[in-house]
C-alpha cells in the first residue's frame, strides 16, 4: 500500500464497462453483458468502500481529507485558463460516492432481472455504466469545469436512457425535452463559470474557497450573481421551479432508470452542487433566500400535482420533485448537512419506491395506471411490505429514515429568522400532502379489490425483490446515520466541508414539538387517504366532480407545459421560420444578392452548355485559366500598377 | 527522416497534383481512379504527419520554410512554411482527403477520372493556401481552390448543381477581385509579395492609413464571404445541398478563417482592431442567427449549413476578441469543426445515398435498421453541440469564457444562448431521423448500414473527437507557439476592453483578482 486511494479507478471502471458493452455488447451473450455491467459498478463501489474504510481509520493508512488526486497533465492549459483533471475526496464526496456507487450497484442488479427480456439489453447496460462514469466524475471533480463534464454527461446518459425504447415516440420526445431543459440550466451554469473566472481567475473549488476565506469582506454583488447562475443550473438538473417540467416526462424511460437517475442520484446533483459551492452561497443572503423560496415553492407545487396523478410513476416523479424541493429548502436555510442527509435517505426510499413500482408494473404486464390496479397485496407480498416501508419513510413517520432527515430540514427552516417560519409552514403543509398522496398510491395499488384483470402476473425474480429488501432495510434504519447530539453523526462527519452553524446546535424541546407536529400532519394525511380510498372508494370521484375547476388545473399540471409552449417554443419557432428564415434570410439577404442572381442566370446559361459538353471543354477551361494566370505574370505589371494605383491612392489616401 | 524537413512542404503540395495526373493517365476501369486517389491522399496524409512529428513545438515563427525566387519581375517567391497556426490545418486537410475519397467511394460512379483528378487538384490548392507565405502564391492557390469546387458542384450536383455552382462561384469570385487589387497595391507600394516583409512595412506605419484601411477591408471581405460570416452566407445552403460530400466538407470554414487569422489580423492588426467590435457583433449575431435558422429548416443539408454559420460565428467571435485564450480556442475550434462537420457530412451523405432525399420529414426510426450510422451520428452531433469530453466543448468554452472575461460580457452571454439552441436543432434532427416509428420511406426502401468504406472514414473521426476533447494539449502546444494577438494589441497600445463594472463585488475596493 502506497497510500493512494486510486480515485481515478472510480470513474474509469464504469467507463471501461461502457466501452466494452457499448462497442462489443451486440455480439456478446446476455450473461456476459450482465456480468460486465455488474462488475464495473461493483468494483467501483469496492474502491469507494476501501477509501471510506481508510477514512474511518480502518486500513493501513488514514488519508487526510480533502484528499486530492491530480493527473500530471492538465486538461486545458492555454492562455489564462488552466484546468486540471483533479479528483477530490472529502467527507461530502465520499457520502455521495457511497450512494452513487452503492445504490447504483443495487439498481444494476435489479435491472438484470427487470430488463432481462429486452432487446438491446447490452445498450441499456452500456448507458447505465456511462451514467455511473459521469456521475462519479461530477461528484469527484475538484473544479467546477470537471463537475460540468459530469453534469452534462449525466444529462446525456439520462437522454439516452429515457429514449432507450427507440421506436416509442413519446420516450424520444421526453428524452429530447429533458436534454433541452437541462441545457437551459447548463446555460446558467456556464455563465456562472464565466463569472467565477472573471472574478476569481480559477475554477478550482479549493482556491475559490480559500480566496473567499482570505477576504471575509466580500459579500453579495458578483457573488450573488454567481450563486444565482449556479442556482439556474441546479434548478435544471434537480427539476426545481421553473425548470422541473422534464422530470415527469422522463418517466417514459425504463423504471430502473427512473429509480437510479431520476430519483436517487442524478437529480440530486443540483443539491450536491449547491453544497459543494456553499461558500459562495454563504456570502449572499439574497441568493440563499432565493434557493429556499424556490425549494419551498417547488415542494408544495409538485406535491399538489402529485395529489391527482393516476400514473404510478408520475406520482413518484412529482414526489421526487417535491422532495428535492425540501433539499433545496434545506440548502437555502444554510442547513447543508440536513440537505445531504435528506438526499441520502431519499436515495434509499425513493429508489425503493421506484423499484417496487417497477415490480408492480412488471407484474401487471406493463400497466402503469393505478386505477387499473388494486389488491396486489396478496400476489406481491414482498413488494407490498417494501413499498409500505418506503411510504412510511417518505411520509415522515417515526422512526423511518425520512422522518429524521425531513425533520432536520424543517427544524433548521423554523430557526431561520421570521421568513423561516413561513418556509417551515410550507414544508409542514407539504408533509401532509406527501403523506396523503403516497398513501393514496398505496391504497390504490395494493389494497381493495383488483380493478382490472391483469393479463398475467409475472413472478418477481429474486434479483429484483432482494434488492428491494435491502433498500427497505436502509429506508427503515437509514435514519440512524443522523442520530446523535446536535448535528447528528452525518452532520458531524460533514462539518469540515459544510461548516458548523450555531443554529443547528440549538436544542431544547422545540425540536421535539416540531417533530410531533410533523408526524401528526403525516398521520392526518394517512387518515384522509384512508377515508377516501379505503373506507369510501367512490368519494374521490365525487370530490373531483364537485371541484371541477381545481381538479382540472391540477390534473393538467397547472398548464405549465402549455404555457411554456405558447410563450417560448412557439414564438421561437415562429420567429425563426417566418421572421428570420423568410423575411430576413430569403427576402432581405436573398434580395440583396438578387442582382448577383441575375448575373448568375446569364453565366448559368453558358455553364449549362459546358455541362452538357465533354471532358475536353473542362480541360479547356482549366487551360484557359492557367493561360490567364501566366499572362498575368508576364505582363509588365509594375509600370501598370503605378498608374492604376495612383488613382486608387488618392481615392482612399487621406 | 530529418532530411525531409527541407522539402516536405513541396512534397505535400506536389503529391496530390501528381495523383491527379496519375488519375487522368490511368484507365477509367472499375475502381482504378478511386484507388489511385485513395493511395495518393493516404500517402499525402502520411507526409503531413511528418510536420507535427518534426515541429519544434515551443518555437514561434515558421518552420520547414522554403524561400526561393520564382519570378524575378514582379518579385514572386516560392515562399512556403508552416507555423503553429497552420500546422494542424495542413494535417487536418491531409486527414480529410482520404475521408473524402472514402465518402465518394459509392456516391460517385460516373466520370470518376474527372471527379478524382479535380478533387486532388483541390487538395493541392488547399495545402497551398495554408503554407504560402508569398501573397501572390497565396492568391494563386486561393483562386485555384475555387475552380475545381465550382466545376464539381456543377457536375455532381444533386438536383440543381449548375445554379448552386454559379452562386458559389460568383459569391466567392467577386470579392476575390478586390483582394487581388489590394495585394497588387501592397506590392506597388513595397515591391514585395512576401508576408513578413509586408507585415513589417505595414507595422512601420510608412503606408498611407486610408488606403491601408481599404485594402484591409478588401482582404476581410474576401475572407468573410468565403467563411462565410453572417450576413454573407447566401451561398452556403445551396452549396451544401448540391456539392458532393467530399467537397462540401471542406468548402466552408477553414480556408477563410485561416486567412482571416493570417492575412487580415496578421497583416493589418491595427485595422483589424478597429473593425473588431463590428466583427465581434457579427460573429455573435451569427451564432444565434444560424442556430435559429437551423431550427427552422426541413432539409438536412440546409440545417447543417445554418449550423455551420452558427459555428463560424463563434470562431469569428474568438478571433476578433483578440485574447490569447479566445484566439487559441478559435483555432482549435476550426480544427474541431473540420472534424465533426465532416463526420456529419459523410453520414448524411450515406443517408442521402440510401434514401435519395434530404427532407427530414421523410425519415424516421432509422436507429433500429442502421445502428452504426445512428451511433456515429449521435457522437458527431454531441461533439457539435459541445458536450464536454468531446472536442467541440473545448473550443466553445475557450472562446466564450475569454469573451466574457476579456472582451464583452453581453456578447458572451448572447453567444452562450447558442449552447441551448445547438442542442435543440441537432437533437431534433437526431430524433426525427433515428428515433420514433419507422417512416414509410424507411420501410419501403430496405437499406444496409454503413459500408466498410464509410465506416472506416467516420470511425477515426469519432475517435479523434474524443481524443481532442480529452487531450487538447496535444494540439495546443503548437497552436500556442503561433502568432499571439496580444502582441499586436499591446503593440498598438490598446488596452483590452475592460469588463463592465456592473457585477463587481461591492464590499471591496478592487474586487477579487
Amino acid at each position: 500500500m502506497n497510500g493512494s486511494l486510486d480515485l481515478l479507478l472510480i470513474p474509469v471502471l464504469p467507463f471501461a464497462g461502457f466501452l466494452l458493452n457499448g462497442l462489443l455488447g451486440r455480439g456478446l451473450p446476455k450473461w456476459l453483458v450482465g456480468t460486465i455491467a455488474l462488475l464495473a459498478p461493483l468494483a467501483s463501489f469496492a474502491v469507494v468502500l476501501r477509501a471510506a474504510l481508510a477514512v474511518w481509520g480502518i486500513g493501513s493508512t488514514t488519508p487526510a481529507l480533502p484528499y486530492v488526486e491530480t493527473c500530471p497533465i492538465p486538461w486545458i492549459d492555454t492562455g489564462t485558463l488552466h484546468i486540471d483533471f483533479s479528483f477530490v475526496l472529502d467527507q461530502l464526496s465520499l457520502v455521495m460516492l457511497l450512494i452513487v456507487t452503492g445504490v447504483g450497484f443495487l439498481i444494476h442488479i435489479y435491472s438484470v432481472g427487470y430488463m432481462g427480456e429486452e432487446e438491446g439489453y447490452w445498450r441499456f447496460f452500456a448507458y447505465l455504466n456511462l451514467f455511473l462514469f459521469f456521475m462519479t466524475v461530477l461528484v469527484l471533480g475538484g473544479n467546477a469545469l470537471l463537475m460540468f463534464v459530469g453534469w452534462e454527461g449525466v444529462g446525456l446518459a439520462s437522454y439516452l436512457l429515457i429514449g432507450f425504447w427507440l421506436h416509442k415516440k413519446s420516450a424520444a420526445d421526453a428524452g429530447y425535452k429533458a436534454f433541452i431543459v437541462n441545457r437551459i440550466g447548463d446555460f446558467g451554469f456556464l455563465i456562472g463559470l464565466f463569472l467565477l473566472l472573471a472574478n476569481f481567475g480559477t475554477l478550482t473549488f479549493a482556491e475559490i474557497a480559500s480566496k473567499l476565506e482570505a477576504n471575509p469582506g466580500w459579500q453579495g454583488g458578483a457573488l450573488t450573481a454567481i450563486a444565482l447562475c449556479l442556482l439556474v443550473g441546479a434548478a435544471g438538473k434537480s427539476a426545481q421551479l421553473p425548470l422541473y417540467v422534464w422530470l415527469p416526462d422522463a418517466m417514459e424511460g425504463p423504471t430502473p432508470v427512473s429509480a437510479l437517475i431520476h430519483a436517487a442520484t442524478m437529480v440530486t446533483a443540483g443539491v450536491y452542487m449547491i453544497v459543494r459551492t456553499h461558500f459562495l452561497f454563504d456570502r449572499s443572503p439574497f441568493a440563499l433566500a432565493v434557493v429556499a423560496i424556490v425549494g419551498a415553492a417547488t415542494a408544495l407545487f409538485a406535491a399538489t400535482i402529485g395529489l391527482v396523478q393516476t400514473d404510478i410513476k408520475r406520482v413518484l416523479a412529482y414526489s421526487t420533485v417535491s422532495q428535492l424541493g425540501y433539499m433545496f429548502l434545506g440548502c437555502g436555510v444554510a442547513a447543508y448537512s440536513a440537505a445531504i442527509f435528506h438526499l441520502v435517505t431519499h436515495a434509499f426510499f425513493k429508489a425503493l419506491l421506484f423499484l417496487s413500482a417497477g415490480s408492480v408494473i412488471h407484474a401487471m404486464g406493463g400497466e402503469q395506471d393505478m386505477r387499473k390496479m388494486g389488491g396486489l397485496r396478496k400476489s406481491l407480498p414482498v413488494t407490498f411490505w417494501c413499498m409500505t416501508a418506503a411510504v412510511l419513510a417518505i411520509g415522515g413517520f417515526f422512526p423511518f429514515a425520512g422522518f429524521f432527515s425531513k425533520d432536520a430540514i424543517l427544524y433548521a427552516a423554523f430557526l431561520h429568522g421570521t421568513g423561516g417560519k413561513v418556509l417551515w409552514f410550507v414544508g409542514f403543509v407539504t408533509a401532509l400532502l406527501t403523506s396523503f398522496y403516497m398513501f393514496r398510491l398505496w391504497y390504490l395499488t395494493f389494497l381493495g379489490e383488483p380493478r382490472s384483470e391483469a393479463p398475467h402476473h409475472h413472478a418477481t425474480p429474486a434479483s429484483m425483490w432482494s434488492v428491494c429488501v435491502i433498500l427497505a432495510l436502509l429506508s427503515i434504519f437509514g435514519g440512524w446515520i443522523g442520530f446523535g447530539d446536535g448535528l447528528g453523526r452525518l452532520g458531524a462527519f460533514l462539518s469540515p466541508v459544510t461548516g458548523i452553524r450555531a443554529a443547528e446546535t440549538g436544542a431544547g424541546n422545540l425540536e421535539l414539538y416540531l417533530s410531533i407536529a410533523a408526524v401528526a400532519m403525516a398521520a392526518l394525511g394517512w387518515w384522509i387517504a384512508d377515508r377516501l380510498y379505503r373506507q369510501r372508494p367512490q368519494r374521490p370521484a365525487e370530490l373531483a366532480a364537485s371541484l371541477v375547476g381545481p381538479y382540472r388545473v391540477l390534473s393538467n399540471k397547472y398548464y405549465v407545459d402549455e404555457f411554456y409552449r405558447a410563450t417560448f417554443v412557439k414564438p421561437l419557432m415562429g420567429i425563426s421560420t417566418y421572421v428570420l428564415d423568410w423575411m430576413v434570410d430569403k427576402a432581405l439577404l436573398g434580395g440583396g444578392v438578387w442582382v448577383l442572381a441575375g448575373i448568375a442566370k446569364f453565366f448559368g446559361a453558358i455553364l449549362q452548355r459546358w455541362q452538357s459538353g465533354n471532358l475536353r471543354s473542362y480541360a479547356g477551361w482549366l487551360a484557359a485559366g492557367a493561360a490567364a494566370v501566366l499572362l498575368f505574370i508576364l505582363l509588365p505589371w509594375s509600370s501598370l500598377l503605378a498608374t492604376w494605383f495612383g488613382i486608387h491612392l488618392n481615392w482612399g489616401g487621406h | 527522416m530529418d532530411s525531409l524537413n527541407a522539402s516536405i512542404v513541396t512534397l505535400i503540395l506536389l503529391l496530390p497534383i501528381a495523383g491527379a495526373i496519375a488519375v487522368t493517365l490511368l484507365p477509367d476501369r472499375g475502381k482504378t481512379p478511386c484507388w489511385t486517389a485513395l493511395i495518393t491522399t493516404l500517402v499525402t496524409f502520411g507526409f503531413t504527419l511528418h510536420l507535427p512529428a518534426y515541429f519544434a513545438m515551443g518555437a514561434s515563427g515558421f518552420q520547414f520554410e522554403i524561400n526561393r525566387p520564382w519570378i524575378e519581375n514582379p518579385a514572386i517567391f516560392y515562399h512556403v512554411g508552416v507555423d503553429g497556426l497552420s500546422l494542424w490545418l495542413v494535417v487536418l486537410t491531409g486527414l480529410l482527403a482520404p475521408v473524402g475519397v472514402l465518402a465518394s467511394w459509392r456516391a460517385i460512379h460516373e466520370r470518376r477520372k474527372v471527379y478524382y483528378s479535380l478533387f486532388l487538384v483541390q487538395q493541392t490548392a488547399m495545402f497551398g493556401v495554408f503554407v504560402s507565405l508569398d501573397l501572390f502564391l497565396y492568391y494563386g492557390f486561393w483562386e485555384l481552390s475555387l475552380v475545381p469546387m465550382a466545376i464539381l458542384i456543377s457536375m455532381y450536383g444533386r438536383r440543381n448543381g449548375p445554379k448552386a455552382a454559379v452562386k458559389f462561384f460568383l459569391f466567392t469570385f467577386i470579392p476575390s477581385a478586390p483582394l487581388l487589387v489590394a495585394i497588387l497595391w501592397l506590392y506597388a507600394r513595397t515591391g514585395s509579395f512576401d508576408f513578413a516583409t509586408l507585415q513589417g512595412a505595414i507595422a512601420s506605419g510608412s503606408l498611407p492609413t486610408g488606403a491601408l484601411r481599404w485594402s484591409a477591408l478588401a482582404f476581410l471581405a474576401a475572407f468573410a464571404v468565403k467563411v462565410p460570416v453572417f450576413p454573407l452566407h447566401g451561398w452556403l445552403a445551396d452549396t451544401f445541398s448540391e456539392a458532393p460530400v467530399a467537397l462540401a466538407m471542406v468548402v466552408a470554414g477553414k480556408l477563410g478563417l485561416y486567412s482571416m487569422l493570417r492575412f487580415h489580423v496578421g497583416l493589418f492588426p491595427a485595422q483589424a482592431r478597429a473593425l473588431a467590435p463590428l466583427l465581434i457583433a457579427l460573429g455573435a449575431i451569427g451564432i444565434l442567427y444560424g442556430a435559429c435558422l437551423a431550427l427552422a429548416q426541413r432539409d438536412f443539408w440546409r440545417l447543417v449549413a445554418f449550423a455551420a454559420v452558427s459555428h463560424f460565428g463563434l470562431i469569428v467571435l474568438g478571433i476578433y476578441g483578440l485574447t490569447t485564450t479566445g484566439w487559441n480556442g478559435a483555432i482549435y475550434q476550426i480544427l474541431n469543426q473540420g472534424v465533426f462537420e465532416s463526420a456529419i457530412f459523410v453520414l448524411l451523405g450515406a443517408l442521402h445515398l440510401r434514401y435519395s432525399t434530404s427532407q427530414i420529414g421523410h425519415y424516421g426510426g432509422l436507429a433500429g435498421r442502421l445502428p452504426q450510422t445512428a451511433t456515429l451520428f449521435v457522437i458527431a452531433s454531441l461533439a457539435m453541440i459541445g458536450l464536454p469530453m468531446l472536442n467541440g466543448f473545448i473550443g466553445e468554452f475557450l472562446v466564450l469564457s475569454s469573451t466574457f472575461t476579456g472582451v464583452s460580457r453581453a456578447w458572451a452571454v448572447w453567444g452562450t444562448v447558442g449552447v441551448i439552441l445547438s442542442a435543440a436543432y441537432m437533437l431534433w434532427l437526431v430524433q426525427r431521423i433515428f428515433y420514433g416509428t419507422e417512416s414509410e420511406l424507411v420501410v419501403s426502401r430496405p437499406a444496409t448500414d454503413l459500408g466498410f468504406a464509410e465506416s472506416i472514414a467516420v470511425w477515426p473521426l469519432a475517435v479523434l473527437m474524443l481524443v481532442m476533447g480529452l487531450a487538447p494539449w496535444l494540439w495546443m502546444r503548437a497552436i500556442e507557439a503561433g502568432p499571439n494577438p496580444l502582441e499586436w494589441r499591446n503593440a498598438l497600445a490598446l488596452q483590452p476592453v475592460a469588463p463592465h463594472g456592473a457585477l463587481q463585488v461591492s464590499a471591496t475596493a478592487e474586487g477579487p483578482r
